[in-house]
């Protein structure tokens, strides 16, 4: 068994290997149509540029993405330099360089991986999934009887901030990097989903679809680990198929097949403010111009955030999003479940969690009245600051560093939960909700509490469950996402996730349930 | 301002300083030998097998402390001078008191058997035992194999440890099943199978005649009584109970017996003195209870009671209906009123297994009047609130029977059982219960 584990290991980390190489290989090079087809798509008017890629690009072999990307961004750059010197601002090229680059790439790109795109596609998900597979599941065996079994946890590196973990730590964060602001350095990977792609909607991949893919793949791999150790508990099991389906389906599945059908690309079940661009001009028009289901869209995206959410959070707390349905959740319940102990646990991170997370919900609103006001005033900006700046700033620190390098990223330093804590707007709304108006609580179970500590060590949200537990009080708080795991690990039975009446919810005490009654009213009534 | 000194900083007397820091203004001062900070011994477990860091087991952040204005101390007390309200440390220095708690909770049960000081040879109590553990026991090179000695709560908790580790345990049990002088037999045949499932060598009947030593001082192999066999191993976990840990008091003017002699305001025979927690022991015993409860819960009861006497609102310690819980390597256990291991002449009994011999459900009611006395239940969680109601209200076993959905707390989406247990009961008792459907209104009723 332990031998399936290390060829399983050994498997796993091959494929991520090949999987990392292959940035650094394949030819790039701008044929006269490629350029062509570019200048006429995007409707490029700079004769600038058109002619220094002419003569400093075309017919130029490039045997790696970076001096390709390097070649072209300068071309780009420089061009829009003079360009806007002379004021020709109509000439001026507004594409993200990277991305751009990455279009030409995506076309201009030849060699091994491109040719065999399914042979690489094995060699590195084949391989990674086959071998993640064998090291997770000899568990059934390895770790004897269904049960919670945390043994030794923190004891490896790879869960306890060890060598392994700043490892994972840096390799994350590389690849977010790389995702959201190199995109024409990871051309090869995009190559290797394209049947996929293809067979979906029909177009090659672009990154995001990559990212897609991995994202549904990693979950899946995950979540038979999740469904392993939690064999004995149906919540888990039941959340775990939740978040897969619903990212698997509703963020994967049906955006790419509306696009087949040259629809809107949607997530149906990503909400306003975490689907912060809903309001943004360019999505409004797409959907207007959609007809019937760009309207349905519009009008369902509201829906969805003004009366959907909160009301679900009414009846079951915002756990009905944040850990059964949403994709960044899924995410962090799944790849991000080994790394649920390392979140802060203490009274500063509270704070800071507070500020940070109502302040990122003020942020999207403010830019999202921003956004509104410009849409039906016409303005550029108002008070004079430009929508577009501001627009630019939440996409880049909060949609890319917040949510993506953090986010993730920090998970094997932070704990799996660092964005739905202290970042997402949309959490920070439905925790109002829930801290408010809410029929959820964790049920404490009277007396039973002896402080071991293990719910609170577990919360990914850094609550200190203990706290509320071994005063016999609910635990009734803004940030729970309502995992479950807390009433997993206790070996005593003390705590339960319910959806009871709202009177008695929040239960301050001070004398635990088992002592004299006179002593209990005498000081909590107080 | 007075000065109130706790000696002690488990929870009792945590719980204590807190609530008389609720309650007043009055200094107050912990003392403790053994940690820095108030931890969870209940929580010593988790840090060997690697479940939490040994900071986690502090459910209080270290400034918690200064910002309450409740002094820490490290000391051994050595002596108490009673005529002049000092205490004496091991260290030299001494300390005044207006008013004392004593609150030293238990140490290991040691019965003199040979070779029980030898290196090697330990309980799981202390933070230094856990300490020792990780000298002796690190891994299964170190550690070939372990012997524990007495079949309770540590020792199978201690089994659980070492096997989290890979470290082959035989488990010596003096009774002739595990823990049978609290389980009934069905429980009790129920926890040696789920023992003996985890590849624990549990050796029933069992007793240790001799530790034996090797060159160094340090254990080299125990013998058993019964049969002479000789079980060479590296570590040898004594967990056979505890007792008050009170022998720096013994030669004060404190009474004692087996523990420090309270009344039920938890006074000791000096006036400013009092006892609290493990080391304290009820001149009469309460209800059916112990006069010396190691309970943690009893423990945190004592001080919420001594600090509202403390505060000027004598009050008596009084504490309400029994409960407790515990874990057997993967089987929860929870009870609620009693259930003794021997039925008594009034009481009629219950039971339910379910197929997977991981779950069972006692309970236990009076032959005559059908009052509900009390219930075990293994792998299944039940509502303390619930049965806290029924026991004051002395309801019927049909109506806990009746309103089960009530009393479940296991997670949501659980399998319950509930329909099985009360057909079960229907049938053998000819019966006709039917099932209620849970209801949040009489659940969350407040009287």
């Amino acid at each position: 068994m332990k031998q399936i584990q290390n060829i399983g290991l050994a498997l796993f980390l091959v494929g991520l290997a090949i999987f990392t190489s292959l940035i650094f290989f394949g030819r790039y090079e701008v044929t006269p149509e490629i350029l062509e087809n570019l200048v006429s798509n995007k409707g490029i008017k700079s004769e600038l540029f058109i002619n220094n890629m002419n003569s400093q690009v075309v017919g130029k072999e490039f045997s790696n993405p970076f001096s390709f990307s390097t070649e072209i961004t300068s071309v780009l750059e420089s061009a829009n330099e003079t360009l806007k010197k002379n004021s020709e601002w109509d000439k001026v090229i507004w594409d993200k360089p990277h991305s751009l680059t990455y279009e030409i790439a995506k076309q201009g790109g030849s060699g091994l991986i491109k040719d065999n795109k399914w042979l690489f596609w094995w060699l590195t998900f084949g391989l990674g999934i086959i071998g993640a597979l064998m090291h997770i599941i000899p568990n059934v065996v390895i770790k004897g009887p269904p049960g919670i079994k945390n043994n030794g946890i923190w004891f490896n590196t790879a869960t306890n901030r060890g060598w392994i973990g700043w490892f994972a730590f840096v390799f994350l964060v590389g690849f977010y990097l790389l995702l959201y602001f190199r995109p024409d350095y990871i051309v090869n990977w995009t190559y290797i989903v394209d049947p996929i792609s293809e067979s979906l909607s029909g177009n090659l991949a672009s990154q995001w679809f990559l990212y897609g893919f991995l994202y549904c793949t990693v979950m899946t791999v995950m979540a038979v680990r999740m469904y392993i150790k939690y064999r004995h508990n149906k919540y888990q099991i039941l959340r775990t198929t939740s978040v897969l389906f619903f990212q698997i389906v509703f963020a994967f599945l049906i955006p790419e097949i509306l696009i087949r059908f040259e629809k809107p690309w949607y997530d149906f079940k990503n909400a306003f403010p975490l689907d912060y661009d809903f309001f943004f001009k360019w999505n409004l028009d797409e959907l207007i111009a959609s007809g019937g289901l760009g309207l349905f869209i519009l009008i369902w995206g509201i829906v969805l955030t003004l009366v959907i959410v909160p009301v679900m959070v009414y009846f079951f707390g915002k756990r009905w999003y944040c850990s059964w349905v949403c994709g960044c959740g899924g995410l962090a319940e799944t790849l991000g479940d080994p790394y649920r102990h390392l979140s802060d646990k203490s009274l500063k991170a509270w704070k800071l969690e507070r500020w940070l997370v109502h302040g990122v919900l003020v942020f999207a609103l403010v830019m999202t009245g921003f956004t509104l006001y410009t849409y039906f005033s016409g303005a550029e900006g108002v008070l004079g600051i430009r929508t577009q700046t501001i627009q630019d700033i939440y996409g880049l620190l909060i949609g890319a560093f917040f949510a993506g390098v953090i986010g993730t990223g920090f998970y094997p330093i932070f704990g799996n939960r660092v964005w739905c804590r202290f970042g997402c707007p949309l959490a920070a709304y439905l925790g109002i909700v829930q801290r408010f108006k809410s029929r959820f609580r964790i049920t404490t179970n009277g007396g039973q509490c002896i402080s071991c500590g293990n719910c609170s060590t577990y919360c990914e949200q850094g609550i200190d469950v203990r706290a509320y537990a071994q005063k016999g009080e609910n635990i009734v708080r803004a940030s729970c996402v309502g995992c479950g795991i807390c009433s997993a690990v206790c070996p005593r039975g003390v705590l339960k996730l319910e959806n009871g009446p709202e009177k008695g919810r929040i239960n301050p005490t001070e004398i635990l349930l088992g002592n004299d009654v006179d002593l209990m009213d005498l000081v909590n009534q107080k | 301002m007075e000065h109130i000194v706790i000696i002690g900083n488990g929870i009792s007397g945590v719980t204590a300083a807190r609530h008389i820091r609720k309650g007043s203004d009055k200094k107050i001062t912990i003392v403790s030998a053994e940690s820095d900070y108030f931890f969870s011994r209940t929580a010593l477990m988790y840090v060997y097998m690697g479940h939490m860091k040994f900071e986690h087991t502090q459910p209080y952040e270290n400034w918690f402390w200064k910002k309450n204005r409740i002094d820490l101390k490290k000391g051994y007390v050595e002596r108490i001078d009673t005529e002049n309200n000092t205490l004496h440390f091991a260290e030299g220095d001494f300390l005044q008191y207006d008013k004392l708690i004593i609150a030293t909770g238990s140490q290991p049960n040691k019965f003199g058997w040979p070779g029980q000081y030898l290196k090697g040879v330990q309980s799981l109590y202390s933070k230094q035992d856990l300490e020792n553990l990780e000298v002796y026991a690190p891994n299964n090179k170190v550690c070939k194999r372990a012997v524990i000695v007495g079949g309770g709560l540590i020792g199978i908790e201690l089994a659980e440890m070492l096997h989290s580790r890979h470290i082959p345990v035989t488990f010596l049990v003096r009774e002739t099943s595990f823990w049978n002088g609290v389980l009934p037999s069905e429980e009790s045949a129920m926890i040696n199978k789920e023992i003996l499932s985890n590849g624990i060598d549990l050796r029933l009947s069992s007793n240790l005649k001799e530790i034996k030593s090797d060159e160094n001082g340090q254990v080299k192999s125990v013998i058993i009584k019964e049969t002479g066999e000789e079980i060479p191993c590296n570590i040898v976990g004594l967990t056979a109970g505890v007792s008050p840990n009170i022998n720096f008091i013994k030669n004060s003017e404190i009474e004692t017996g087996r523990g420090i002699k309270v009344n039920r305001y938890l006074e000791t025979s000096i006036p400013n003195i009092y006892a609290i927690g493990d080391c304290a022991e009820q001149r009469e015993a309460i209800g059916n209870r112990r006069p010396i409860e190691a309970v943690w819960y009893t423990g945190r009861m004592m001080g919420e009671t001594v600090a509202q006497t403390i505060c000027g609102n004598r009050i008596e310690y009084k504490p309400g209906h029994w409960f407790n819980s515990a874990k057997f390597f993967d089987i929860e256990y929870q009870t609620y009123g009693w259930v003794w291991p021997q039925p008594k002449d009034n009481e009629a009994r219950f039971y339910w297994e379910h197929e997977s011999g991981k779950k069972c459900f006692h309970i236990s009611y009076d032959k005559n009047t059908r009052e509900f006395i009390g219930i075990n239940n293994f792998g299944i969680r039940m509502r303390h609130e619930f049965f806290d109601k029924i026991l004051t209200k002395k309801q019927t076993v049909e109506y806990v029977l009746e309103h089960l959905a009530d009393a479940n707390f296991d997670p949501e989406f659980y399998k319950l059982h509930e329909k099985e247990i009360v057909t079960k009961f229907n049938t053998q008792n000819n019966t006709n219960i039917q099932l209620k459907k849970k209801s949040w209104k009489r659940i969350f009723q407040t009287n």
